[in-house]
């Protein structure tokens, strides 16, 4: 096929919608390791939560409450679904991981591991693997936007949007404000905080409440584009792993950019050699290793 | 572990006892009991169009059959091979082994369906494949124990590939399913495709159980071609066709062709969505009384009509029945000749017969979909507008590259 | 440990295909073997690899394909198979020791993931429908493993299982020679106390190069002597699935004892066969066992029953 400016484009401009979820994902995947140590393989899952909260909302709410023409809103779906399972986060923070902090960090992927397996397990058993279609996208967002190289879905130009503002926002708050500042201390000495007289082990649960409701908001902004399926999140989180040892998991703007950037290169890789796609962000993941094991953006030697 | 002690007490009884009766396989009905294994998709991408529904089927023909054969009892046994070629082939190993299933239908995806059916001909047990699609069954991996029941790439290709570059669809580019069914299906297509007039321009590969469609979409939009084929199926082809529709594609000028559609993926996409398309089935619920009187029943345990898969299922379960009374033993050689020389006739199969090389030849159907305003209800979706005789529609033996056809 | 007690297991490892299924049996025997080149890593060495699939479906893979389409003897197959996962794990290994604890075993995942996709689009591997019909051929070119004994009316596939059961002993062995080498005193060393070692001169990164390529390519000889019983390397051979639940397997046995991972693994393919009705429920299980390995009981089936007899197992 012909390199066309038009066909890279447009190819890049769906990379990037990839890649706004790597971002989002990776986003909170630092910040839970920033604060906790922990790298949070149950974040695929938590994705795919939020993804049918939208979804169960949508369809089997309003018959479960007796009133079976009630269908959940997209828009309250945006807030709901991250509540609820950023309050899941929490609830699993306090109840389990707050007892792996005296063990060896490796024992914290493994419970989450062992977390991604039971909710992935659950709703493969309830729902069909293949995805179910999420039909509550909101009525103004429908239809196409002509960019001049490519007809490109309303739809997914919010999400684009929408995740780069929450992404900036995110890093605006932790890096520019005294709440961050707190938290970047606590990450480096959480004693020194705790003679401040902040509750630190309450700024650990927000923290992992933020994150998981960060994996759910995208979980529900996916759903329109994607079939929401049980096997959505695994699927996102290695990819996104190999994203976070790219970037590093020091810095949040490392995430970000690393995450968009990706995105884009793979969308480039399926014009310029389509089978390579799906390994190419693995394949820089090597690259980056020999000459940088730390990540792009990473402090750690 | 209850089922490993209760072996090890079996077998440890059997050593005392002897093991000159080793070989024993006098009996009519082997083990005194006939079990039926259907063996297919029951989570995954093609669960709605075999599934659970598959294994009601079968349930229904053992039933109708009367329960019994030569006097011994039908068992119906189900299992989930959630598309993966290492759980079918395990499965189905224990089943022969340990289970004694004498045969085992469904089968669909053309990976699950080939480690099956060539683990059946090593141990000389019979798989009526249903749901699998690719022509590889009836070629070089047929056995003198497979069958190949409902459609296949061949006529897939053939019958949809005709009317489409007919009707004036000549270049097209294939999105199609990374496995053997679909590159087989797009090769079929292709074969008939340049044979009729017009020409492939390209290709795309992807992943079974795709997420995203658009940039595959995508690039078959810049190729500019005619007709957009989709050489995949169930969860698969309802993505792309919903997908290509958020992207404005196949609105103007690009028109967009499944080559394995179900009613299942009708339902799901809608008549608004569908409406129009042209694809080719093996059987249609609504096509006369008595496909619709099975169709009621079925529909009555299922709640959903039945698909080409699962109304074949019933009927090769049936058929093969019969064939085990008519000779009088459920030895594999027997019913397998058996059910080589007699007609195959039902609601399911016009004017059926299967071949030497276990392709079961019978009409086949090319469908449209109806326009919202022509369907009277929630399962009347399609039309059929031509019937296509089995010896039209199938591979010819002579083309046949199958061990067991003599040339 | 008690020379009695290494003969007496010998001897059931002979006898045991003839009251269980010896499908079942060589299945469990991959496993375990697997699982113990898994715990020479995460046990004696501290190092957990997520990526594990990448060995021993490879090896699967590479074997499959010889012995299908080149006539390679099943012995010359399953060697080829554990020297390609070995030279597999020592380029993965070079990567993934540039980093530690929980990056090494993100880089590990990751590298493995490299090996999925390979797996999934190279020419000889059949994509998603596996690698199919791999024969199971003549040992040696004298002993047909596919001969089957009748006994008790049961089909047997002896000569197969005493292949599997050969490879498996090998394998073992030499597993426990190299932790009970001198080699594998200063992987202990690295373990406890790596700055330690360093300064005491060892080279670390050699060692634990070192113990990486022989983890892989034991796990490599797994894999291939499966691909042989199964007559088939699919996808699932190499996904991270299945490096998860090797994880699981050794964890559930007891990180870093002599039979935890033999335990772990008689348990979780025990359960998986057995609870195959139950479908994906099977996944819940498997992730609620992590669980309760991971929060309440770490030392593991083998390592809690150690403590309480107070001596090592």
């Amino acid at each position: 096929m012909e390199m066309s400016f038009q066909a890279v484009m447009s190819q890049v401009m769906l990379g990037l919608n990839n890649g706004v979820f790597y971002a989002m994902l990776s986003l909170g995947l630092s910040v839970i390791f920033g604060l906790l140590n922990i790298v949070n393989f149950v974040h695929g899952a938590l994705y795919m939560l939020g993804a049918y909260v939208a979804l169960l909302g949508y369809t089997m709410l309003g018959p479960l409450l007796g009133m079976p023409d009630y269908h959940m809103n997209y828009w309250v779906a945006l807030i709901a679904a991250p509540l609820v399972v950023g309050a899941l986060g929490i609830g699993v923070e306090r109840t389990m991981l707050r007892r792996l902090q005296k063990v060896d960090h490796l024992y914290g992927l493994l419970l989450t591991f062992g977390l991604a397996l039971i909710i992935q397990g659950v709703f493969t058993n309830y729902f069909n693997v293949s995805g179910d279609a999420y039909d509550g996208k909101p009525e103004v967002l429908n239809g196409v936007v002509n960019l001049g190289f490519m007809m490109f879905p309303k739809y997914r130009l919010w999400v684009i949007g929408i995740s780069l503002f929450v992404c900036f926002g995110t890093w605006f708050v932790v890096e520019r404000t005294k709440l961050g500042s707190y938290l970047r201390a606590g990450t480096e000495n959480p004693d020194m905080v705790k003679a401040f007289g902040i509750n630190v082990p309450l700024m650990v649960s927000l923290t992992y409440g933020y994150g998981a409701a960060l994996a759910a908001f995208a979980g529900v902004l996916a759903a329109p584009i994607y079939s929401v399926s049980p096997v959505m999140g695994s699927e996102m989180i290695i990819t996104v792993f190999a994203v976070v040892v790219i970037g590093g998991m020091g810095s949040i703007m490392g995430s970000i950019i690393t995450g968009l950037l990706l995105g884009m290169v793979e969308g480039f890789t399926k014009v310029v050699y389509a089978p390579a796609s799906s390994t190419v962000i693995f394949l820089i993941m090597v690259v980056v290793l020999l000459v940088k094991p730390a990540g792009l953006f990473g402090k750690e030697a | 572990m209850k089922h490993v002690f209760t072996r090890t007490t079996l077998l440890l009884c059997a050593l005392a006892a002897t093991s000159g009766m080793a070989d024993s396989n006098k009996e009519v009905i082997s083990d005194g009991v006939v079990k039926i294994g259907v063996l297919t998709d029951m989570s995954g991408v093609y669960s709605t169009l075999g599934g659970k529904g598959t294994q009601v089927a079968v349930e229904m023909a053992v039933k109708d059959f009367g329960g019994t054969v030569l006097g011994k009892p039908i068992q119906v046994i189900g299992a989930d091979h959630q598309n993966k070629a290492d759980i079918a082939s395990a499965k189905a190993r224990e089943w022969f082994d340990n289970e004694k299933v004498d045969m085992i239908t469904g089968l669909l995806n053309t990976g699950c369906a080939l480690a099956v059916q060539k683990l059946g001909g090593d141990k000389h047990r019979i798989t009526m494949n249903t749901g699998a699609a690719s022509t590889e069954l009836t070629n070089k991996a047929s056995t003198p124990y497979s069958v190949h029941y409902v459609y296949d790439t061949y006529a897939l290709g053939k019958v949809t590939g005709q009317a489409v570059v007919q009707g004036g669809g000549k270049s097209w580019f294939f999105i199609t399913a990374d496995y053997a069914f679909g590159q087989s299906l797009e090769q079929n297509t292709t074969n008939f495709v340049t044979k009729f007039g017009g020409k492939a321009v390209g290709s795309v590969r992807h992943p079974l159980a795709t997420a995203d469609f658009s940039s595959y979409l995508l690039q078959a939009q810049s190729s500019g071609a005619q007709i957009i084929g989709l050489a995949n199926a169930g969860g698969d082809t309802i993505n792309a066709i919903k997908q290509a529709r958020e992207f404005g594609i196949g609105q103007k000028g690009q028109k967009l062709v499944g080559l394995l559609v179900f009613d299942t993926d009708i339902k799901s996409l809608g008549l608004t969505v569908a409406q129009g398309m042209q694809f080719t089935s093996g059987f249609y619920w609504d096509r006369d009384d008595a496909t619709r009187a099975f169709a009621k029943r079925f529909f009555a345990i299922h709640k959903a009509m039945p698909t080409m898969d699962q109304a074949g299922a019933y009927s090769a379960t049936m058929n093969y029945l019969k064939a085990i009374k008519a000779a009088g033993t459920d030895d594999p050689d027997a019913v397998m000749a058996k059910l080589k020389s007699m007609d195959i006739s039902d609601f399911f199969a016009v004017h059926g017969k299967i071949r030497v090389d276990g392709r079961m030849v019978h009409d086949m159907y090319l469908m449209e979909v109806k326009k919202p305003s022509e369907s009277k209800g929630e399962w009347d979706l399609l039309k059929i507008i031509k019937t296509i005789p089995g010896d039209e529609a199938f591979m010819p033996l002579s083309e046949s590259t199958s061990p067991l056809v003599k040339k | 440990m008690n020379r009695f007690v290494w003969i007496a297991l010998f001897i059931l490892g002979l006898l045991v295909p003839l009251v269980v299924y010896p499908v079942f049996m060589m299945k469990l025997l991959c496993f375990a073997l697997f699982a113990f080149a898994f715990d020479l890593l995460l046990g004696y060495t501290g190092l957990l690899s997520f990526g594990h699939a990448a060995f021993f479906g490879s090896a699967s893979y590479v074997t499959g394909h010889l012995v299908k389409n080149s006539g390679l003897t099943p012995e010359l197959g399953v060697l080829a198979g554990t020297l390609f996962a070995g030279v597999l794990g020592y380029v993965v290994g070079s990567l993934a020791i540039r980093r530690q604890g929980i990056y090494f075993a993100m880089v590990t995942l990751a590298l493995a993931q490299i090996v999925y996709f390979v797996a999934l689009k190279a020419p000889f591997t059949g994509g998603e429908d596996g690698l199919q019909g791999i024969p199971r051929g003549v040992l040696f070119g004298l002993i047909d493993l596919n001969r089957v004994y009748s006994v008790g009316g049961h089909p047997l596939a002896l000569n197969l299982y005493y292949f599997v059961f050969a490879v498996f002993c090998l394998g073992f062995w030499i597993i426990h020679r190299t932790i009970h080498s001198p080699f594998g005193q200063v992987l202990k060393a690295i373990r406890e106390n790596e700055p330690r070692a360093i300064s005491l001169g060892y080279k670390v990164d050699r060692f634990k190069l070192m113990a990486f390529v022989i983890s892989a390519a034991m796990a490599g000889m797994a894999g291939a002597t499966k691909s042989l019983v199964f007559q088939l390397a699919s996808l699932t051979d190499v996904s991270w699935h299945t490096s998860g639940e090797v994880v699981l397997m050794t964890l559930l046995g007891g990180v870093g004892t002599v039979f935890g991972p033999l335990v772990g693994a008689f348990t979780v393919v025990t359960l998986q066969s057995e609870l195959s009705s139950v479908g994906s429920w099977i996944t819940v299980i498997i992730g609620s066992i992590f669980m309760v390995c991971v929060l309440v009981f770490r030392r593991g089936m083998v390592g809690e029953l150690a403590r309480l007899l107070k001596r090592p197992l």
